[in-house]
């Protein structure tokens, strides 16, 4: 299967140098496209509701022609994501780049990749080439246009004592001068992409679900926010965006996808995709490139040549809290 | 009255903020006070059940008349409950997409999408049945009792549905061993019970030291006994939860842990939880003892006592440990800001606003002030 073939397909993508996740950038300009814009809604909705006279209700007429506001007002009352149709949904790709235009003076590419026939991903990870070294962490957190501060990573690397799997014993925050250190491991834990997913049977207003490929994806303009799936997911992998989200304008990756990596607004959840905008594409999610000690696997589960299939076949796998029963995707093995 | 001076107040401070960034939430901890003032406050929305079921399955004529005041602590109740929510939604503005056919309620699968349904429904039933006994009244004429008892059996499923959905939110979640626990739609009735009627006996002495309002001292005492049994379950359902929790001390016991005896040095909500069980052991005492009990000032005592133990208990004591440690080890504690206290001072104010006009209204219509 491509994916697991290539490895170096997608060689352009350097992992980053510096570690540090906030690139100290200041980005007034990078300001929550939905807040501005509902100040729009609202001065139009305003003057309309005042309309004391010809100017303001002339003003509520301008208001009403601008295309920000149009745009604010359209994605205000968009329907969810699988309900559209496809002019919806390309009018809705539209709005996207035309408001990280405005907001970001970038020039989006927005896609809307299906997922590919007989392809269900699975990514495996071989605890004993990881040292610990983050860069899938910070790798992810460009590609996928992640804030920046407050930081958000949707991956987080637990050094673990040697001799236990006691997830409390566990270091999150480690910063020795170097590592692996001695008498540890890494464990690395993201989205496991669960075939039987809690978030998703948690969320009220279906705005997260199960793509066929395996991906388990959210609608950003569907999600009210209201945490539940933080609460129902064993694998912390959710994250919530508690303010605007920071994001320097000439970092922004601009290859995205609706579900994947494009800039999200404050307030809505967000997660690990496998990089959907890369992986059906046939590349290989940032993480996978990013790492240094070849310790990540990622393929098509349904093609028994796959390096990931070979992987499940062969070696002695493991996955966390496996007796939840929710079936995850993300596999653990050693050499 | 003086309450709705201090909400008026304390709301002026919500509307100067209430945006997430101001509260002590976290990653790590994702719900906080206004989730735990949610739980607490289903548990006061048992109260027009409390009334009603005496009233009216038992024919007790004396509480029958105070009906209206346990339907209007329900219905402010059950508005503050929803505004608890609406204060920690992230995208508020988008609560368009619950709503059936136009949005999209994730519907059977959900239990947020079903704690919906049952609160909007309890809501909604209090009112109708609130606006209807009261125009009967103001008429002149009693309610019917046909359409009277249809509309009781409908509150009193649906009251029991809003504590087993509330306690089924929480324990449905596999990631958090603390709620993963059968016993806690039983702890939730338990202490519902025990809360309900408590403020109930406190709200119908203020209201007869303030009114005409005739408020029969059987009322007290009939409510004065349910919530002693009540408290004593919900004392002993606790007892068995710690019992199951502390004997066999897997990892699973870790939140509670924390909650009682503190974890890895981080001890934030034991002196917390400890005054909450001081508070509802002295509490369950009085009420256990009969000539205890039978004294007004005792009682009054025991009430504020059982209801400030169970908010802390059903409140931030149930919420937070849920969420230390996280699903993957991390401790981080959460202490909320002067913000989410102000926004709750708020909401708390807005409920005790809505509370007294509806009853004001009630009183004179049922004092025969108000006619038709």
């Amino acid at each position: 299967m491509k994916h697991s073939k290539h490895r170096t397909q997608g060689a352009d993508q350097h992992p980053p140098e510096g570690e540090n996740p906030s690139s100290g950038n200041d980005s007034a300009r990078g300001a929550d496209p939905v807040s501005r814009r509902r100040f729009f809604a609202k001065a139009g909705a305003a003057g309309t509701a005042l309309a004391l006279g010809a100017t303001s209700t002339a003003l509520a007429a301008k208001a009403m022609e601008d295309e920000a506001f149009q745009d604010s007002w359209n994605q205000y009352f968009q329907d969810h994501y699988q309900r559209m149709t496809k002019e919806e949904v390309t009018e809705a790709l539209a709005r996207l780049k035309r408001i990280a235009k405005r907001n970001f003076e970038v020039d989006l590419e927005v896609a809307n990749d299906p997922p590919i026939e007989n392809v269900l991903f699975g990514y495996a990870l071989n605890i004993s080439k990881c040292k610990g070294y983050r860069k899938c962490v910070y790798a992810c957190v460009e590609e996928n246009n992640i804030t920046r501060k407050p930081h958000i990573h949707y991956i987080r690397v637990l050094e673990m004592n040697n001799g236990s799997m006691d997830l409390e014993e566990s270091d999150h925050y480690y910063d020795p001068d170097s590592v692996p250190r001695k008498g540890k491991f890494y464990l690395p834990v993201q989205c496991h992409h669960c075939e039987n997913p809690p978030c998703v049977r948690a969320c009220p207003t279906k705005a997260t679900w199960k793509e066929p490929d395996g991906i388990v994806v959210i609608d950003y303009n569907w999600c009210i926010g209201c945490h539940y799936c933080v609460v129902a997911c064993p694998y912390w992998a959710r994250h919530f965006n508690w303010e605007k989200p920071n994001l320097p304008e000439e970092e922004i990756v601009k290859k995205t996808h609706y579900l994947g990596n494009r800039p999200r607004m404050r307030g809505v959840m967000e997660k690990c995709t496998f990089c959907i905008q890369r992986t059906r594409k046939g590349k290989l999610p940032a993480c996978h490139e990013a790492c240094p000690t070849g310790a990540r696997v990622f393929g098509n589960l349904l093609d028994p040549n796959s390096e990931i299939s070979r992987i499940l076949r062969d070696k002695t796998v493991f996955r966390l809290k496996e007796d939840l029963n929710t079936d995850p995707k993300f596999w653990f093995y050693t050499d | 009255m003086i309450l709705t001076l201090i909400g008026v107040f304390s709301y002026a401070l919500q509307m100067k903020l209430g945006i997430l960034h101001t509260t002590g939430l976290s990653e790590e901890v994702a719900w906080g006070i206004y989730i735990a003032n949610f739980a607490f406050l289903i548990g006061i929305a048992a109260a027009a059940v409390m009334l009603v079921v005496p009233a009216y399955i038992f024919s007790h004529q004396e509480i029958k008349q105070v009906v209206m005041v346990g339907e209007a602590m329900a219905v402010a109740a059950c508005i503050m409950a929803v505004m608890f929510i609406l204060a920690s939604l992230g995208r508020p503005d988008r609560l368009w997409h619950i709503l059936p056919m136009i949005g999209r309620l994730n519907v059977p699968r959900s239990m947020l999408a079903w704690d919906v349904v049952v609160i909007n429904s309890y809501l909604l039933i209090n009112i109708i049945m609130l606006f209807y006994i009261l125009y009967r009244n103001y008429q002149g004429k009693e309610p019917h009792y046909r359409l009277y008892f249809v509309g009781v059996v409908i509150a009193i499923c649906l009251a029991i549905s809003i504590h087993t959905v509330t306690a089924f939110l929480f324990s449905s979640n596999v990631s958090r061993p603390y709620w993963h626990s059968a016993i806690l739609g039983p702890r939730f009735l338990a202490s519902a019970f025990t809360s309900g009627p408590a403020l109930i006996i406190l709200t119908l002495q203020i209201i007869a030291a303030f009114t005409a309002y005739p408020v029969k001292s059987r009322v007290i005492e009939t409510l004065a006994v349910i919530m002693t049994i009540t408290l004593q379950v919900n004392m002993f359902l606790l007892g068995a939860e710690m019992y199951t929790e502390f004997y066999s001390q897997t990892k699973h016991a870790s939140s509670i842990q924390y909650l009682f005896f503190g974890l890895h040095g981080y001890s934030a909500l034991v002196p917390w939880i400890w005054t909450s069980i001081v508070l509802n052991v002295i509490s369950v005492i009085i009420l256990s003892l009969h000539p205890l009990r039978r004294n007004r000032r005792l009682l009054n005592t025991a009430c504020i006592m059982a209801i400030t133990g169970i908010w802390m208990e059903k409140g931030m004591g149930l919420v937070i440990p849920g969420f230390i440690p996280t699903p993957l080890g991390d401790i981080v504690e959460y202490i909320p800001t002067h913000y989410e206290i102000g926004v709750s001072m708020g909401i708390w104010g807005l409920g005790a606003i809505i509370f007294t006009l509806i009853v004001k209204v009630v009183i004179s219509i049922q004092l025969g002030e108000l006619k038709a």
